[in-house]
């Protein structure tokens, strides 16, 4: 780690591996990954800058986990420690993300050396990103890209691998002729379906999906979501999925994680963030999406900007952008607690004294 | 600004067509046909919003009005007058005075190396606003006021980089202003912005309209068309395909490739899932090739209600209503043969969609 000042060296994560307490955990054994106190640091100047802090989140089995946050949220970044795949200058400084797969030991990702890694990958553990041009190897063809992963993870031979991908690329409605097609021969839409295809080839117990459909159309989106469904409920895998857009993950995640300024300020149930969102945050973010039906009402923005991760605002991230902030907010910051059935930082349901009236002017309608 | 009269278009593009010719190997004689013959007005006071995935030549008929492209057939009329002189540098400035543009990406349309004064102040010396010094300053200010950044003193010295991507759209938005021009054409102005400013820009560009522009709101954002648009056409493929009021034409949708485009936004209010437009098992459609297009309507290979006449012939306007009206051979027969639109009923509809207009034939209108 030599890119991290020396004077830093206190803060970079434990390499003691966890204790057998929390690695035997019955209580979370629901969960397939769990992630405690996850916490990256960018050393790129003097002062480290606080990318995401102190993330708590859990996926469960067969799942759709969604994570939203506008940019600089901390969204990508999390979602590159979590398949240790972060570059410098992010440096992992603390937490633990125990992966439990259906058959063998539970694993700490973030303590996962290399060769632990490359078992898990593919197999375990796949990943989807928002650039399908860049996520494909431009000057092969799509069918060798596939050939390799099958070959050299699951040990098929060259004609089997042909047939199997064959197979994939009709998973996600993509003709396997197209397997002697190059990545730029087909289309954006195509390509994305290609690397979902791609993602799945070893089925992975958890797939992680970095705004997966942000470059392609509305109608192409609409196609590649029910696919992914229909993908998940054939082969059962976890999905994190990972958008700016909460008005489709509502739709489509069973549970949604907010983030905000690098901290989770509230998860729990898709239908409980939008009918009865606890943070503020997360009402305003709702309301900041013009609906499609139903009456047409003045709608606002949240005022002010997303802050930046360098000189972050005291107490909660949120509180200058807040409609209901009141005296601990801009000194104290929260802890996500239970709200519902999920949990929320945010100082208004732990005060007695609390402004309620004030709060958003949505909550309720 | 001159007086404007609301009934008549400001900015008009009558039968413009747009071809582009290909080079290269393999390519020779080949053209990408962008745009067929579109024909659309813009009226002061009124935002207009054009929906369409991309490829479907928005922006470039965003761009024809913008006289970035000559037309390949077709003619820009500016109050009724044919634009044909505006090919010379003085016709262009003369134009622009009247029309200008917001684009996509405010992180690229500012110029880095100047600051916000010289970036609002140059078309207010161009554009002959303000000639000295004083009155340049007091005008510049007067535009940072009047897109919300205030105070103006704090942003007049910034460079764009030390701006956030709203604060950009909106000095963006300042300095198509600073022309004090009578049309804005937006080209997907939100659609680089963070979820939580974006409104702020629309509402912007809705207090614009109150004042009297007249607006093009280029989006593939139907939803947001709905709320902030007076009227919404919709594209696909270069061919207009369904024009009415933004409310009726996302409620009830008139054309198959509308109604695909408003069931596949999202929406948390959706109470069964959106029936699958391509059947469970076919494989995704996507919009053609515009090297060599479909004929007849170019949505006929993903068209549900396809006919063999769709593959043959572009259908004629069918007017619904006196706003509203549909290229699509199954209104031509005189009812309407769309299955039940709207699979969720809405109490808080204020009109029942059983009200149905009798269309009838628009022979004179159809391209």
């Amino acid at each position: 780690m030599s890119h991290v000042p020396e004077r830093y060296e206190d803060e970079l994560l434990s390499e003691e591996p966890l204790s057998d307490e929390l690695l035997s955990d019955e209580l979370l054994s629901g969960e397939l990954l769990s992630v405690e106190g996850l916490s990256v640091d960018y050393f790129d100047r003097a002062e480290p800058v606080h990318a995401v802090r102190d993330v708590r989140l859990g996926v469960r089995r067969g799942e759709t986990l969604g994570v939203v946050g506008e940019s600089g949220c901390g969204k990508s970044t999390l979602v590159t420690a979590l398949t240790r795949l972060e570059r410098p200058p992010a440096v992992i400084t603390a937490g633990s993300a125990l992966y439990r797969p259906r058959e063998g030991e539970p694993v700490d990702l973030l303590r996962a050396d290399e060769r632990q890694l490359s078992a898990l990958r593919w197999r375990h553990l796949a990943i989807v990103f928002q650039s399908a041009m860049n996520a494909l190897n431009p000057v092969h063809r799509l069918g060798a890209q596939f050939v390799d992963v099958l070959r050299a993870q699951r040990g098929l031979s060259k004609k089997e691998a042909q047939e199997r991908a064959g197979e994939l690329l009709g998973l996600v409605g993509i003709p396997a002729d197209r397997l002697r097609a190059y990545p730029h021969e087909l289309s954006g839409g195509m390509r994305q379906r290609a690397t979902i295809a791609l993602a799945l080839a070893c089925e992975p117990e958890l797939v992680v999906m970095d705004e997966p459909t942000t470059a392609v159309d509305v109608v192409m989106q609409r196609q590649i979501l029910k696919q992914i469904g229909k993908l998940q409920a054939e082969f059962g895998f976890s999905v994190v999925f990972v958008t700016h857009d909460l008005s489709l993950l509502i739709e489509i995640a069973d549970r949604i994680a907010v983030m905000y300024a690098g901290r989770v300020v509230e998860v729990g149930p898709a239908r409980q963030l939008y009918e009865n969102p606890a943070h503020p945050y997360t009402a305003a973010l709702r309301n900041a999406f013009p609906p499609l039906r139903g009456p047409r009402r003045p709608l606002t923005g949240i005022p002010g900007s997303p802050p930046g991760l360098r000189h972050p605002p005291a107490g909660c991230a949120f509180h200058p952008r807040c409609a209901s902030r009141f005296a601990p907010c801009d000194t104290e910051e929260p802890e996500l607690l239970p709200a519902g059935a999920g949990e929320a930082a945010c100082h208004l349901p732990t005060h007695a004294d609390a402004p309620r009236t004030e709060e958003a002017p949505d909550a309720t309608d | 600004m001159p007086p404007t009269d609301a009934s008549k278009p400001v900015l008009e593009a009558r039968k413009v067509s747009k071809r582009f010719t290909l080079h290269g190997p393999g390519q020779y004689g080949k053209e990408v046909h962008a745009l067929e013959p579109v024909t659309l007005a813009l009226h002061p006071g009124r935002i207009t919003a054009l929906v369409g995935e991309s490829g479907s030549g928005k922006s470039t008929l965003a761009r024809l009005l913008a006289l970035a492209h000559p037309p390949t057939s077709g003619e820009i009329r500016l109050d009724g007058e044919r634009i044909a002189a505006a090919r010379t540098a003085r016709g262009k400035r003369a134009y622009y005075r009247q029309v200008q543009m917001v684009f996509q990406d405010p992180f690229s349309s500012l110029s880095p190396v100047h600051r916000v004064r010289h970036i609002l102040g140059r078309p207010l010396q161009l554009h002959g606003g303000a000639q000295d010094k004083a009155a340049r300053e007091r005008q510049t200010v007067e535009l940072l006021e009047r897109v919300n950044l205030t105070p103006a003193d704090q942003f007049i010295d910034k460079f764009p980089h030390e701006l956030s991507g709203g604060q950009r759209q909106r000095v963006a938005i300042a300095r198509a202003l600073a022309a004090r021009p009578r049309v804005l054409l937006g080209d997907e102005p939100v659609s680089m912005l963070d979820v939580s400013i974006r409104l702020d820009i629309l509402n912007l560009l809705g207090s614009l309209r109150d004042d009297g522009l007249a607006i093009l709101y280029i989006t593939h954002d139907i939803a947001g068309a709905r709320y902030f648009a007076d009227e919404i056409k919709v594209l696909y493929a270069g061919q207009l395909v369904e024009s009415g009021p933004g409310e009726e034409l996302v409620r009830d949708p008139r054309h198959p490739y509308t109604r695909l485009l408003v069931e596949s936004a999202p929406d948390p209010d959706r109470i069964a899932p959106p029936p699958d437009p391509d059947g469970d098992d076919a494989p995704p459609g996507e919009p053609p090739s515009l090297v060599d297009p479909p004929g007849g309507c170019r949505f006929h290979p993903r068209c549900p209600l396809a006919v063999p006449q769709c593959a043959t012939t572009f259908p004629p306007r069918t007017h619904l209503s006196a706003k509203r009206w549909v290229h699509c051979w199954s209104h031509d027969a005189g009812v309407p043969q769309i299955p039940q639109a709207d699979p969720v009923p809405h109490t808080d509809c204020p009109v029942p969609h059983t009200d149905r207009p009798v269309p009838h034939k628009d022979k004179d209108n159809s391209p």
